[in-house]
């Protein structure tokens, strides 16, 4: 195949423990460590290894949002992608005009692949890959915590409820990415300095003529109900009458 | 007048107990009429398990050789075909649902709700942000078609007991052929489904071996309960993915939810907030899993374990 095209989001790093903001309207996010989206790095880690073993000749990495997001592109860069897009938009985009954002990328590149996260850990909707394979009438194989090619058709497990399932999909497809796939690589302070001359071209979202999906509107944010700390106990006797106190064993 | 569709999960012989959890979160929308809808080869007996399920108007089948096993790009068109009846078309929030429903609501052109833990009006729900650190109130666009997903986590099964009727129900969609089932593996066992089970014995990092994880089965057999793990004791390949809990692993809400040897990272809590109650096994005093248990003790669990297991004889 010859391109690939991965989605990196930005996120509130996931080392973070997110704070609701006093009057509800919303979450902090200033001056909190933003990263890559984790999944997304699986999922760039894996179009880098596709291309190295020779099956695919480019890997660009795609990010809709904010001039911010230049931070996470570059990284992706870094790693070892051969080019970036920014689609430009005031604040992320709701996942199904990402999902057509996506689209019209992929038509004006010819897009073979795409490899997505299965969720972003912030909104953690789990929406945009599969949402991207409807509206572009192409197979999805989500959740993948294996992929290999042969030709044009790719095998993928995916990591479901009772087990691994495998299916095969003819390309061009939508693959979302699982922990397990891979453990993405480092990167090198020589990479960081090269990816600094790689092409990262900025697209203003309005001028992708790609219509936006009426939005979910976010009416208020609200800390969860917390549990309360309970009782220790000293030893293995104590575990068991507290469990038969409360009727468990 | 709310018009809600679920969508059945099934193995082709039985009902998955997410679809009941699904009707509990329907109920909430208030005056629904429900209907739940089976796609399958062939749908009698899931069909019959579902019509059972308290609030159920009717129960729909679709029969196609092409449903079984379920795909989602081919469920999805079908799915869609008949939302047009519908003002919500809801799923579970298990590997399933989330795989398909999706792929449902960008062929009606709308976002979807997803991980729906309550409902506070027709088109407005509350829903799990940043693995369960904030929750969020949502409102879909008024006068489109809500297509959510369900936090099972957050719902217990609707009752059974009722007798709605069956309807047989053709769908014209033309299914795609570019996607092909090939296998699944199961961790073949005997013991209680992880979504299903009122108790969960789960290890973490510090079992240190699949060898030494059979502690953890020794106990859970002895409490009837199902095996659940960490992400760090699944990437050490001590269990199989299907067993890791937490928000990217699976959500449970079990009566008793047992943590050996498990730190209590954000990411694991977030997927056993709603058990009963906790209990935590850790040799670090400190360690986060004890701000959130019920029952906390203090030790090595490679002498506590199998002294618990004895004792509950
Ligand atoms: C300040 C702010 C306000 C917002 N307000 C609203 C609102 O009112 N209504 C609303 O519907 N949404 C709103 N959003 C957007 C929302 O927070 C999510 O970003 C959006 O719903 C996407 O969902 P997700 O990230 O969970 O996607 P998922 O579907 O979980 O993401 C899966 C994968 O898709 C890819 N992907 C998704 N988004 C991007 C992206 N932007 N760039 C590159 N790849 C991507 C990644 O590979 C990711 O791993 C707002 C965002 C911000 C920052
Ligand atoms: C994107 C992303 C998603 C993630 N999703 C998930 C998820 O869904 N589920 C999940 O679980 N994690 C998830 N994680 C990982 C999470 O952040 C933690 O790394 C993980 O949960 C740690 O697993 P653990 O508690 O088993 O290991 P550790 O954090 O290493 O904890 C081991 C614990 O065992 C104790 N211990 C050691 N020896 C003994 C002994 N002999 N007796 C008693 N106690 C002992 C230690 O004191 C320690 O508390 C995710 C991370 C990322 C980045």
């Amino acid at each position: 195949m010859e391109k690939i095209l991965v989605g990196l989001k930005r996120v509130v790093d996931y080392n973070v423990r997110v704070q609701v903001k006093s009057d509800g309207s919303g979450v902090e996010t200033d001056g909190v460590k933003m990263s890559i989206n984790p999944f997304d790095e699986i999922a760039l880690e894996e179009a880098l290894r596709i291309k190295e073993r020779g099956e695919a000749s480019e890997v660009i990495v795609l990010s809709i949002g904010t001039a911010d997001s230049q931070q996470q592109l570059r990284t992706g860069l870094a790693m070892g992608a051969d080019r970036a897009i920014l689609v430009q938009t005031d604040e992320s985009a709701d996942p199904l005009t990402a999902a057509r954002i996506f689209k019209a990328i992929i038509e004006r590149e010819n897009v073979d692949l795409v490899i997505l996260g299965k969720q972003a850990i912030d909104d953690d909707n789990s929406q945009t890959g599969q949402m991207l394979a409807a509206v572009w009438g192409r197979p999805q194989a989500t959740f993948a915590s294996a992929v290999s090619f042969d030709g044009n058709t790719a095998r993928v497990t995916r990591e479901v409820d009772i087990g691994l399932e495998t299916i095969e999909i003819d390309l061009p497809a939508v693959i979302t990415v699982d922990l397990r796939l891979n453990e993405p690589r480092y990167v090198k302070l020589p990479d960081i300095m090269k990816a600094k001359k790689k092409p990262l071209d900025q697209i203003p979202f309005a001028d992708l003529g790609v219509e936006a999906a009426p939005r979910t509107k976010e009416i208020k944010f609200e800390p969860p109900e917390s549990r309360q700390r309970g009782i220790m106990v000293e030893d293995v006797a104590g575990l068991v009458t507290a469990l038969k106190d409360k009727g468990l064993v | 007048m709310s018009k809600v569709l679920v969508i059945a999960e099934h193995n082709g012989a039985a009902l998955n107990p997410s679809t009941a959890k699904c009707v509990a979160c329907a109920k909430q929308v208030e005056g629904a009429e429900i209907d739940v809808v089976v796609f399958a080869a062939s749908a009698s007996a899931v069909a019959a398990e579902a019509a059972q399920i308290s609030g159920v108007g009717r129960v729909l089948t679709v029969e196609r050789e092409e449903n079984d096993p379920a795909i989602a790009a081919l469920l999805a068109p079908q799915i869609a075909a008949l939302a047009s009846s519908y003002s919500h078309v809801f799923g579970p929030s298990t590997a399933f649902g989330k795989d398909v429903m999706p792929r449902v609501a960008a062929l009606l052109g709308v976002n979807q709700i997803s991980d729906i833990m309550s409902v506070e009006g027709p088109q407005r729900f509350k829903r799990p942000i940043y693995a369960g650190n904030a929750i969020v109130t949502v409102e879909a666009p008024a006068d489109s078609v809500v297509v959510a997903t369900v936090r099972t986590a957050s719902y217990p099964a609707a009752d059974g007991g009722n007798s709605a009727t069956i309807e047989n129900t053709n769908i014209d969609a033309e299914l795609p052929t570019h996607t092909r089932f090939i296998e699944v593996q199961t961790g073949q066992s005997d013991r209680p489904d992880l979504q299903a089970a009122a108790k969960v014995v789960s290890g973490g990092r510090a079992l240190g071996s699949e060898e030494k994880f059979a502690l953890i089965y020794k106990l859970a057999d002895k409490l009837g309960a199902a095996i659940g793990s960490s992400r760090a004791a699944v990437d050490a390949g001590y269990v199989p993915p299907e067993t890791q809990v937490g928000q990217t692993g699976q959500i449970i809400a079990p009566d008793l939810y047992i943590a050996i040897g498990i730190s209590g990272a954000i990411q694991h809590i977030t997927g056993i907030k709603d058990a009963g109650t906790i209990v935590a096994i850790n040799k670090d005093e400190e360690a986060p899993i004890f701000e959130v248990s019920d029952i906390g003790l203090v030790g090595d669990l490679f002498s506590i374990v199998p002294e618990l297991t004895d004792a509950l004889d």
